[in-house]
């Protein structure tokens, strides 16, 4: 069991902010990410484009926020759970919540808070008919261990970063690689693009564009792939093969956490925005884009300024009738629960002769 | 101030929906379809118009001359699902005079 003062749900840019927050008041967090890094959306859709509406930051790549708000926050330890998607809450006799995870991780806190964006991602599944039938059955949406691919015969499907670089990768663990993408040209980093180029010249991935796949062939398990090419005529071939990795990339759902007992709306979370962001169960709050209020805008620094407030609410939950005065952190400086401090300056008094 | 223009959007339910786009907002069809509530947050627009996700993508039923396809727009529709010849994405449609009349269906969510 992880025991922490603040459960975060979703380590996006408000995830992250919260732990900074609550480290000045002396509470400890730990996030939970389905993806397996941190930064949500920002690095997860568009780490390389630019943000110009952060106070102070005139531009700014989202990948860069996520750095800075990791290197802001990191004194304060949080813990994360990473890979692993929050399922279930349970409120406990003493007040506190055991939230966990698909992957079976317990956490306990007493206060949660939701950061979760538009919800968790989820690989989006093509349109093959029988495509459920080999879900983990040799195929599989999301690479989890590339060694399971050793010497095994492997079809990639996609057009984005993710098939380019698991193609690259797997093209020295398996017997094979063939990467299948609609057209010939490809969604992705320059240099992928080109290292691709060199493998498919040396042999070690097989190309075949434009094209798709329209079928699994296997029985209990993949076997092979049915494969329509559009080149100049239709024309359907298969494809042997023992795994089938299809990678179209990512679509946020809101997924279990619809299920907690939280007033929905519109797909968000309803909020006290009069107060502190707390959400009909008292201890739950919502933060950032996954929550809704009257005026409410999805914009990042519209989550740092509620993650601040839900704080102080978490303070008098955590440290019932405790006395609390806020404090600038230029005059008290930042104590980080790894023993450094960081303070400003003192004024250097020099007498004029 | 301009004039709005009238578009006609079928939801993802088959429901049509004419309605008035301001054309001097800056706003692109995606931006339209949020802002009437044609289609649940969360849904649609998730990148935010940045041609990230294909969830805006639509099927023009109309003959408007549209805006000349940009290569991310070409990428991002050849990894979408459920794409038709006359599939386009939401945002890259700007709502500017010409585009009085058009027609788009809302392609299934994915």
């Amino acid at each position: 069991m992880i025991s922490t003062d603040i459960l975060i749900i979703g380590a996006g840019p408000t995830g992250l902010f919260t732990v900074f927050e609550a480290g000045l008041l002396k509470l400890k967090c730990h996030l939970i990410d389905a993806l397996p890094q941190p930064g949500g959306q920002c690095s997860e859709i568009y780490p390389k484009k630019p943000i110009y509406d952060i106070p102070a930051y005139p531009e700014i790549l989202a990948g860069d926020l996520t750095d800075k708000l990791l290197e802001q926050c990191k004194q304060f330890e949080p813990g994360f759970t990473l890979g692993e998607r929050a399922e279930t809450i349970e409120k406990q006799e003493d007040g506190t919540f055991i939230v966990t995870t698909n992957k079976g991780t317990k956490h306990q806190a007493p206060v949660v808070a939701v950061a979760g964006g538009l919800g968790s991602f989820e690989p989006r599944k093509p349109l093959i008919p029988n495509i459920a039938d080999f879900e983990d059955k040799g195929v599989e949406y999301i690479i989890k261990d590339p060694e399971i691919y050793r010497d095994k015969k492997v079809v990639i499907a996609g057009g984005g970063d993710s098939a380019l670089d698991w193609s690259i990768f797997l093209a020295d663990v398996a017997k094979e690689v063939t990467l299948i993408h609609r057209r010939n040209e490809f969604r992705g980093h320059l240099d992928s693009v080109e290292k691709v180029q060199e493998l498919k010249n040396q042999g070690k991935i097989s190309l075949v564009t434009p094209a798709e796949v329209i079928g699994i062939i296997g029985n209990g398990h993949v076997n092979g792939v049915a494969v329509k090419q559009s080149r100049e005529e239709d024309k359907e071939f298969n494809i042997e093969c023992d795994h089938f990795i299809p990678l179209f990339g990512l679509s946020p759902k809101l997924g279990p956490i619809a299920n907690w007992g939280l007033e929905i709306e519109k797909n968000a979370i309803k909020v006290n925005n009069a107060l502190d962001y707390q959400t009909n169960i008292p201890g739950v709050f919502a933060i950032g884009d996954v929550n809704t209020y009257p005026g409410k805008l999805k914009l990042i620094l519209c989550g740092f300024h509620e993650a601040t407030l839900m704080c102080q609410a978490a303070y008098q939950i955590i440290n019932p009738g405790k006395k609390y005065v806020l404090k600038y952190t230029t005059v008290s400086g930042v104590d980080g629960f790894d023993g450094t401090r960081k303070e400003a300056p003192k004024a250097v008094v020099k007498k004029i002769n | 101030m301009q004039e709005d223009i009238k578009v006609t959007i079928i939801d993802r339910d088959g429901v049509s929906h004419t309605i008035d786009a301001p054309t001097d907002m800056a706003m692109n069809l995606m931006e339209v379809v949020r802002a009437y509530e044609l289609a649940p947050e969360g849904t649609i627009g998730i990148c935010g118009g940045m041609v990230m996700c294909a969830s805006c993508q639509c099927y023009v039923n109309s003959n408007h001359k549209l805006p000349k396809m940009q290569d991310d727009e070409e990428a991002m529709l050849s990894e979408a699902f459920y794409v038709k010849d006359n599939s386009r994405l939401g945002c890259q449609i700007q709502m500017t005079p010409e585009m009085d009349g058009l027609e788009v269906e809302l392609a299934p969510e994915s």
